[in-house]
């Protein structure tokens, strides 16, 4: 009881310190990336949550999919994950990188980016507003507040 | 304006009558000449150096499919001269014609995309490549005969940890749509 009581404290520690510095990796593919921009910007300002725009996937826990997925980015795409160290998480931005949207018939397009990589949250709209997007990543803050790393491994 | 235009192209009509298969002002009143691919160079030749014309900048050159005839592709040159203040629409039938690029270096990619995106070939191009298509992409995808959803899709294989390119399988029907009819 005792030792349950001091996991879940450190879980809840841990999932603090995570939640309060989400830091995406800059990766804008169409549109939907000035979105981004905007929530970045002074209005909505992600900066406040913690969130700072890093350019190196080392640095990252989070990438936004912002726009059309195309074939030839594809692998990019997945390499750019790879790299992010674990915990990591997506979020996909809009119709085209959640379904492929308005291309999914296309030749040259990936019909939604989770065939790439496993997505976490899946933001609707094309483009969805910054207040969408700033909706997904405090959802995903939900998400990670709740994660229970060590009380899992230590239940196992 | 218009009897500017008139007056360039009877100009030209003038100066090139052989290197001219017809000219003529489309309907909004630019001068299109069509010429044979086997005097396109001397005509883009006469065009950029000639002090009556001073077309210095190519703006775009576009591919056209046209399935039924023969020849099939047409590709049309668009060319400003900023001292004249004009421009000229040039069109050259056939899949294989002589590159411009020793005229125009701007030339360069705008071929290389009618290339990928129609197969037509520029003889002489310093470096015909595909430029926008993946690599290793087959076909020709802007092509009258070519499927909207092309052949091949993509997504990763976990177990072989890497992003395969496999043959397209549609998980959803291609949407009709019944325009006339509000009830289809």
């Amino acid at each position: 009881m005792n030792s349950d009581f001091f996991l879940s404290k450190l879980d809840a520690l841990v999932a603090w310190a995570r939640t309060g510095s989400l830091w995406p990796i800059t990766f804008g593919l169409a549109c939907c990336a000035v979105e981004i921009i905007h929530c970045g910007a002074s209005r909505y300002d992600l900066d406040r949550f913690g969130m700072l725009f890093r350019p190196s996937p080392r640095q990252s826990d989070v990438i936004i999919v912002a726009g059309t997925l195309t074939n030839k980015i594809a692998p990019a795409l997945r390499k750019v994950y790879d790299q992010i160290p674990s915990p990591r998480w997506v979020i996909s931005i809009g119709s085209c990188a959640n379904g492929g949207g308005y291309y999914h018939y296309s030749y040259s397009v990936v019909r939604g980016c989770d065939r790439i990589v496993p997505v976490d949250i899946y933001v609707p709209g094309c483009p969805p507003t910054s207040e969408a997007l700033l909706y997904g990543l405090l959802q995903l803050q939900k998400k990670v507040s709740r994660s229970k790393v060590i009380k899992a491994w230590y239940s196992i | 304006m218009y009897s500017n235009q008139i007056n360039f192209l009877t100009k030209l009509l003038v100066s090139v009558p052989f290197w001219i298969k017809s000219i003529k002002l489309n309907r909004k009143n630019q001068v299109v000449v069509q010429v044979k691919s086997e005097n396109l160079l001397s005509f883009i030749d006469y065009l950029k150096n000639h002090m009556h014309t001073h077309f210095e900048l190519c703006i775009d050159i576009s591919g056209i499919d046209l399935i039924n005839t023969k020849p099939r592709f047409l590709t049309a040159y668009q060319l400003l001269s900023i001292r004249k203040n004009s421009r000229i629409i040039i069109e050259v039938l056939g899949s294989s014609i002589p590159s411009i690029t020793e005229y125009y270096p701007s030339a360069n990619w705008m071929e290389r995309e009618s290339w990928d995106m129609f197969g037509i070939f520029y003889q002489n191009h310093p470096d015909l490549r595909r430029i926008l298509t993946d690599y290793g992409f087959k076909g020709y995808p802007m092509r009258k005969d070519f499927p909207l959803t092309g052949y091949v899709e993509v997504r990763y294989d976990d177990t072989e940890k890497r992003v395969v390119t496999e043959n397209i399988e549609l998980t959803q029907e291609y949407r009709s749509f019944e325009f006339t009819s509000p009830w289809a």
